[in-house]
């Protein structure tokens, strides 16, 4: 049993892959994490997916089979490297491998990645389970080198993060010497004079890999009743088999470029034909554009995943099936449920950060990473979020549109070395008050801990130089620079109150490892309240922590619910104990924060 | 038997109700079907609801079951076995550990829990086949709460032998055990099976 990331790593593996580059991104983080384990390989965590690209293009270019993975939006930061890649081709095969994420289970946007393959002149193959994503992994390296071109493999989360049976094969053997460095600048060096010679080249060569497709053992015809034809790739397929088992299927292993023969022959070999595919209507149109009629989103959801449930319930409508299949769905009346969002975990260390931003009421401007949590109530300290590395740049637009507060970005250590930098460099430069608040937790938190540039080990578990935040951000001229312990709540409360009356941009660096961390683990010691003291205030509450709870119990006086640790779920970070102002929770024995209260 | 068995795994961030799933999904090829397992990573870990989607048959295609679908619902949240209850079908099995984790849209947000009475009524709108299981109270009185899973585990495979599902496959305690101890570290192996039979009896010593 293999997940689809697992089985994409190994044949990956099999197919003789030499170097892989990634930047974790769920659903696609598990790929590296499992081609690391390999032996005879080399494989990184890269600082952003344009980097990992690169870093498999450079392999690929020096003769070796390559490999770079990535979340979907991680291939807009790669894109154009993606793209010079499609023109000039390799030595070796190159596969990209896009991970996209329908359903917006773990990401701000469910961009259909399928199109980046057509505009950059590139074929696009997508497994439909775990064999699949193996044996088209072994196909796109082939393919890759056959055509000279990169191919994208594209995912998708209920392929990545689904268990299904694979069957191993063996690892191809590579060849012991690496070739010279090719110098072919007609080739490889894309100025505009060799480039206008290479467009045509691409444009020819995507023609021939459509010709190709007709034959690509990946793209089939599974005839059965002929009264109705399905177009599918993909994870849609197994829907497809599993609500229209009478149906005859054209599965494309590659969704790009279409096998024209082929699909006008299944066309008119069945009644009607209808493609079923989630997001966008991409093979749709393009079988559109042969002059084919045939039913897709006029029928299934445009947005959204599928599933059983919901293929049915949309071939019901559109007449497909009889309403007899629909199993009456129980409909049992139950009031609003109260929602359980994520929320920053008991003991993270971005909390106190996000409290007294709340406190400090200036507006926020947040990234992507655990902290954008910060957002949730009762915290409700993150005022925007788009993309990575995108929170300093936009705090830095609405201060010169002279917006009339001090703005505050906030972004992770990790997020920070993504695409971070440049946009501090921007302020310095260009010169707006922005706070930039880096949550420095010692490691890429909500991927599920990756290395990074920060924490002093590589992905195959080698020491690294610890790149050190407080001298990178000097470096970028930032003159105000103060680095504080992450739950201590009154220095930060005091250096933010300083910090946005500057009129220099400033960054604060808040440290302490994530509270999930092994080495943190091993600290954890819950805390108490002492119920005599407690008179229910609430301001505990006000936290946000999953660990303090209403207890039974009410105050006398105020009839408010005394607060209650639970102590399965508190680690000891003391926050709640520096912030209650009746010193009705208990501190750690070894406290540093106790001993301030008393200083 | 039925072509295939849905099972819809449902539960809150860090229940381990990934390592249950698991653990259902390498029983069911163990016990010779075909099996598919489906789960999303990522930000829905962080304290947030969690499900997971099991099934095993002869062949299986979509890895995941729709709304109605499932045969059995196992919860390990009252409140989550709740917002997961329209995935149960008629009639289907639901295990419910009758474990309560507030929410903070409770304890900030002022919203409500709801009440016993109000999950009872719920599911005796869907099915008669509902089973509360102690398994926070199982498993504290092992020594370790984090075997709650396994409790629930252990229940659930007294009630597949007792019911009809399997439909005369034989899915014993002893492949259960099996996978189990492959799934766990060495040294927690023994506490596991202790869980494992522990939830069984739950559901045996009642029937």
């Amino acid at each position: 049993m293999l997940s689809g990331n697992e089985a994409v790593a190994r044949g990956a593996w099999e197919a003789g892959v030499q170097v892989a580059s990634a930047y974790p991104g769920t659903p696609s983080t598990e790929i590296l994490e499992a081609f690391a384990l390999f032996p005879n390989i080399y494989a990184e965590w890269a600082t952003n997916e344009k980097v990992a690209v690169d870093v498999a293009i450079g392999a690929a270019y020096a003769g070796r089979r390559a490999l770079a993975a990535m979340k979907h939006v991680g291939l807009n930061v790669a894109a154009d490297s993606f793209m010079y890649a499609s023109m000039t081709g390799m030595e070796a095969g190159l596969v990209i491998v896009s991970a996209d994420d329908p359903a917006m289970h773990s990401s701000q946007n469910e961009q259909d990645n399928r199109a980046f393959a057509k505009f950059a002149r590139v074929p696009c193959l997508e497994p439909s389970d775990s064999q699949e994503a193996k044996d088209l992994t072994l196909a796109a390296f082939d393919l890759s080198e056959r055509f000279d071109t990169p191919v994208l493999l594209r995912l998708t989360t209920r392929v990545c993060h689904s268990m299904s049976a694979v069957e191993l094969g063996e690892r191809r053997e590579l060849p012991a010497e690496v070739k010279p460095f090719p110098r072919n600048p007609a080739k490889y060096v894309m100025v505009p004079g060799n480039a206008i010679k290479r467009h045509p080249v691409i444009e020819e060569r995507i023609r021939a890999i459509a010709a190709y497709a007709e034959d690509f053992p990946f793209n089939r015809i599974e005839m059965r009743g002929r009264a109705l034809g399905i177009i599918t790739a993909g994870i849609s397929y197994q829907y497809a088999r599993e609500v229209f088992p009478e149906a005859s299927i054209l599965k494309l292993g590659m969704s790009w470029p279409l096998p024209e023969k082929l699909i006008r022959d299944f066309a008119a070999s069945v009644e009607r034909l209808i493609v079923l595919e989630e997001l966008d209507p991409f093979i749709e149109e393009g079988v559109r554009l042969m002059g084919i009629p045939c039913e897709g989103k006029s029928i299934f959801p445009l947005t959204g995943e599928f599933d059983p449930f919901v293929v049915r319930q949309s071939a019901v409508h559109a007449g497909l099936l009889p309403a007899s299949v629909m199993e009456a769905a129980p409909a049992p009346q139950i009031g609003a449920l109260p929602a359980r969002p994520p929320v920053l975990c008991p003991g993270c260390p971005h909390r106190p950060t996000f409290y007294v931003l709340n406190k400090l009421k200036v507006p926020v401007n947040g990234d992507i990473g655990c902290y954008t949590l910060g957002l949730i109530p009762p915290l409700s300290a993150i005022h925007t979020c788009g993309c990575m590395g995108a929170g300093i740049a936009v705090a830095h637009g609405a201060a010169q549109a002279g917006s009339p507060e001090r703005h505050v970005a906030v972004i992770g250590d990790s997020t920070f070395f993504h695409t971070g930098i440049p946009a501090l460099l921007n302020v310095v430069y260009n010169q707006s008050p922005v706070v930039t608040v880096i949550l420095d937790n010692r490691i890429t938190g909500m991927t599920g801990h990756q290395q990074n540039p920060g924490t002093g080990q590589t992905l195959l578990g080698k020491e690294a130089p610890v790149i050190e935040l407080e001298s990178l951000v000097r470096a970028c001229g930032i003159q105000h620079v103060r680095t504080l312990p992450a739950l201590d709540v009154k220095e930060i409360e005091k250096t933010l109150r300083e910090y946005v009356k500057l009129d220099e941009p400033s960054v604060l660096i808040v440290r302490e490892p994530c509270a999930l961390l092994p080495e943190a683990r091993k600290k954890w010691m819950p805390l108490e309240v002492l119920t005599d003291q407690c008179n229910g205030c609430t301001l505990c509450f006000r936290i946000g922590c999953p660990a303090i709870l209403k207890s039974e119990e009410l105050d006398e006086k105020t009839q408010r619910p005394k607060a209650l640790i639970d102590a399965s779920l508190c680690t000891g970070c003391e926050v709640c104990a520096q912030i209650c102002p009746r010193d009705a929770i208990t501190f750690r024995p070894d406290s540093v924060f106790v001993e301030k209260e008393r200083a | 038997m039925n072509e295939v068995i849905n099972f819809l795994l449902c539960g809150v961030g860090g229940q381990g109700t990934v390592l249950a799933s698991d653990v259902l999904v390498n029983v069911g090829l163990a016990a010779g079907f075909d099996a598919k397992q489906a789960e999303v990573h990522g930000m829905s870990q962080r304290g947030g609801s969690v499900s997971s989607h099991v099934r095993w048959g002869r062949e299986v295609h979509s890895p995941i079951v729709g709304l109605g679908e499932a045969d059995v619902l196992l919860a390990f949240e009252k409140l989550e076995a709740l917002r997961n209850i329209k995935s149960l079908r008629s009639g289907g099995v639901a295990v419910i550990n009758t474990q309560v984790i507030v929410p903070l849209t409770v304890t900030s947000g002022g919203q409500k829990y709801p009440s016993d009475e109000e999950i009872h009524a719920a599911f005796a709108q869907v099915t008669p086949h509902v089973r509360y299981i102690e398994g926070e109270k199982i498993a504290e009185e092992l020594g370790n709460l984090r075997v709650a899973n396994v409790v629930l585990l252990g229940a659930l495979s007294a009630l597949l032998e007792a019911g009809d599902l399997l439909a005369g496959m034989n899915v014993d305690a002893g492949t259960w055990l099996k996978v189990i101890t492959e799934r766990v570290p060495p040294k927690h192996v023994e506490l596991n099976k202790k869980a494992f039979q522990a939830g069984r009896e739950a559901v045996l010593k009642s029937n």
